[in-house]
């Protein structure tokens, strides 16, 4: 029985370039087909209809197909996924909805600033490589606890490495789920909620039965739509301004024309404009200008929080795990890195092509009764505003007008507002591209929030099922027991996670941002250090652990809850000027003399200001482990100088897990690898 | 002996880690240092110092992670600790 599914599984391996070629091929047909059905007048929900629900079939088939009974297989993936697959696979795993549908819009609003957030997403990655993932791999670790238990003396450490994970990876996963309950909503018009769970339906049912698996193949499935979803519509796009179909190259000549733009709209007074050296009126916040919304500081330290944090998440360090050698682990890095900066290398070009759109549009002084019927799609969902109000029709728009001051009836930069995640979402439309077009960037996004989903969740309930369950409260366990286990906690964890994306959490969503400071601070330091550092010692890893996440976690929770307190405690490391001070202390009185319900808004406008200033030097709580990290590094030094230093034992063991040739060092329990 | 071997391998595998790990800090940080006088180069309307942080650090890494995979394995294989295929 097991001969045989080893065997059925190994004609699958070297089969899947034919089989993931026919699959693309299949669903370039598909598309064709729906573009056919569009000409012929089907309407557009079905068109859009048709793009998710077969989709989503397909990932639920390949979750089906993929089912098994044994634990390597469960955990693992059995470590036969070939480097260049789990490439593709990580790639789905890493971008999520929000790199999707929001980089291009992120890049949008903060121009140069933004691209902190393409290098911080690609970067951490040489460090996965270099510093990580072939370590692991040679470990034979099913979780990343499992490698905190066996070098750090226990169930103490891979309990540690198990809150941390939870608690970077459950906000990360309710946002995922939020996501395809967005798009399932916008695309399919069907109500939020319902959404919501039918998202978390198509994720089980790639999960729950094959685990590893069959997440796996179809995170490969879910890469190929979602990279095909998003170069597309903008490589037609590149195509028909510049006739060259590369937007990563024409994208340039883009911002040659948007800095013109700029300084036409400066010009004619269509913009907001600061004074210049010369004392002249300057486009006030330049698309290429460096620094306009991040200090340095704050700039390379998010840039760095997110590299780290890249380097810490265990949804990604586990995908590593599931290659047949150290010398896969690292090649697929590398393909990981070349499938993810496909797209990332790409979002710039859609935040340039749009703002040259809307700048166009600007500088020309365009009429507000003369608005293009794309402002009036998106006004209409809530996500384009012109003078503060949502563009519904041309009345209210020109009512909202009229009430400023001196409005002469032409739009202006200042008036225009655009929520970011329109950007993507609304290219070929904007572009005059058939809707076919847009059902596909509907099942890009949701290809790209599903199959992120699908791995953090399974990081979660695999930390549930194998770290705490098996390793510490069963270790007796059947494998019968062990699949069933993880499966429940499986179902259980989705469920927690989809009810609360279903209540639609606004702190949820921002404290994604947080998770990547949370894993660099919390994993990073010990992960390294235990395997380049033989001296590294229990009490140091452990101590360490909690002083670096427990210091971003003290900052995160400190400056966004607390933000009065932490202000009053620590203004003097604090940057803010002194008539941000005195607005502070004046907040602080109105609030001391109010009574009754003012009192609550009086509290409000008060914590809202301390938000801003609440900070050691400036440094914005996102890129919290920029103190995180240097002390966990330093308590572990300390500590393990301190202490005795390793048994023989576990240095033999990182010797072991140092060398590639060689079997895994732990023992690989159930999982049918033939080396 | 053996240990000798074993020290050789990690020392080599030690020294390509810190070359990329030079190499990653630099375009990751230091390049970008310099945006404000990269940007009055300009190549096919890109700014330099734009297009470092939009493409040119990500080209690199890509191909410094390629690199890496194929030096490793060689030192793997010249030491006698690459994995039986």
């Amino acid at each position: 029985m097991a001969q045989q599914s080893k065997a059925g599984g190994g004609d699958f391996i070297s089969n899947l370039g034919k089989i993931y070629g026919l699959y693309t091929g299949g669903f370039f047909g598909f598309v064709i087909i729906l573009a056919i059905l569009e000409r012929m007048g089907v309407p557009n929900k079905f068109i859009g209809y048709g793009f998710v629900f077969l989709t989503i079939a397909v990932y639920a088939i390949i979750g089906v197909l993929s089912r098994t009974a044994e634990v390597g297989e469960y955990y693992v993936a059995g470590r036969r996924v070939p480097a260049f697959y789990n490439g593709m696979a990580t790639g789905a795993d890493w971008m999520s909805g929000a790199s999707f549908v929001g980089m291009a819009g992120t890049l949008f609003l903060l121009g140069y600033d933004g691209l902190s957030f393409v290098l911080g997403w690609t970067g951490g990655y040489v460090l996965v490589a270099i510093l990580i993932a072939p370590f692991l791999r040679k470990f034979g670790a099913y979780t990343v606890p499992d490698f905190f238990a066996e070098r750090f003396g226990g169930n103490f450490a891979r309990f540690l490495a198990v809150i941390v994970l939870i608690c970077c990876s459950f906000t990360y996963v309710t946002a995922q789920i939020y996501a395809t309950g967005i798009i399932a909503q916008r695309f399919l018009g069907i109500d939020f909620v319902v959404a919501v769970y039918v998202g978390l339906l198509g994720i089980l049912l790639c999960s729950m039965l094959g685990g590893m698996k069959a997440v796996t193949w179809t995170q490969v499935a879910q890469y190929i739509v979602l990279i095909v979803a998003y170069l597309i519509p903008v490589v037609i796009l590149s195509a028909k301004k510049y006739g060259v179909p590369v937007p990563q190259l024409t994208y340039g000549s883009a911002l040659a024309e948007i800095t013109n733009l700029e300084n036409q709209m400066a010009a004619k007074g269509l913009a907001a404009t600061v004074k210049d050296a010369a004392g002249n009126a300057a486009f006030a916040k330049p698309h290429v200008k460096p620094f306009t919304d991040y200090n340095p500081l704050n700039f390379f330290a998010l840039i760095l929080c997110l590299m780290i944090g890249t380097a810490s998440l265990p949804h990604i360090l586990m995908r590593y795990f599931t290659t047949p050698s150290v010398r896969d682990a690292r090649a697929s890095v590398a393909w990981s890195l070349f499938f993810i900066f496909l797209l990332y290398f790409t979002a710039p070009a859609y935040a340039a092509f749009s703002k040259l759109e809307v700048y166009s549009l600007i500088a020309k002084g365009t009429k507000i009764t003369e608005l293009p019927t794309w402002m009036f799609t998106y006004g209409k969902l809530g996500l384009v505003k012109l003078c503060g109000a949502n563009v519904v029709d041309t009345a209210s728009i020109v009512a909202a007008c009229g009430k400023i001051a001196g409005h002469a009836g032409v739009m202006r930069l200042q008036d225009f507002s655009i929520n970011p995640d329109v950007i993507v979402l609304s290219t070929p439309e904007i572009a005059g591209m058939p809707y076919v077009i847009a059902g596909l960037v509907a099942a890009g996004g949701l290809a790209a929030s599903l199959s992120t989903a699908d791995g953090l969740l399974l990081a979660i309930a695999n930390a549930l099922s194998h770290d705490i369950y098996y390793k510490m409260v069963n270790p007796n366990a059947e494998t019968k027991t062990r699949l069933v286990v993880a499966r429940v906690l499986l179902v259980v964890v989705a469920i927690a996670a989809a009810y609360t994306a279903s209540t639609k959490p606004a702190d949820i969503l921002s404290m994604v941002a947080w998770a990547f400071s949370l894993a660099a601070a919390g994993i990073f330091p010990a992960l390294v250090l235990g395997i380049w550092w033989k001296r590294a010692t229990s009490a140091g890893a452990v101590l360490g652990m909690i002083a670096g996440f427990g210091l971003c976690l003290y900052y995160l929770v400190g400056t966004r809850y607390f933000a009065v307190t932490f202000h009053e405690m620590w203004s003097w490391l604090g940057t803010a000027s002194p008539a941000a001070k005195a607005k502070f202390a004046d907040l602080k009185s109105a609030w001391a003399a109010a009574s009754g319900p003012a009192k609550d808004v009086a509290w409000v406008a008060l914590d809202k200001h301390a938000q801003s200033i609440a900070s050691w030097w400036g440094v914005k709580n996102i890129s919290c482990a920029l103190f995180g990290l240097p002390v966990g590094f330093l308590t572990i030094w300390i500590v393990s100088l301190l202490t005795p230093a390793p048994s023989q034992a576990v240095m033999d063991m990182v010797d072991a897990t140092r060398r590639p040739r060689g079997g895994t060092v732990i023992e690989d329990k159930g999982a049918a690898v033939a080396h | 002996m053996a240990s000798n071997g074993a020290d050789r391998y990690w020392s080599r595998t030690s020294a390509l880690m810190w070359t990329m790990f030079v190499l990653w800090v630099l375009f990751s940080f230091v390049v970008h240092f310099f945006v404000e006088q990269l940007n009055s180069v300009k190549i096919l309307g890109f700014p330099l110092g734009f297009y470092m942080a939009a493409q040119g650090s990500l080209i690199v890494f890509v191909v410094m992670l390629f690199v890496f995979a194929k030096r490793q394995d060689t030192i793997d294989r010249e030491e006698g600790v690459a994995e039986d295929m």
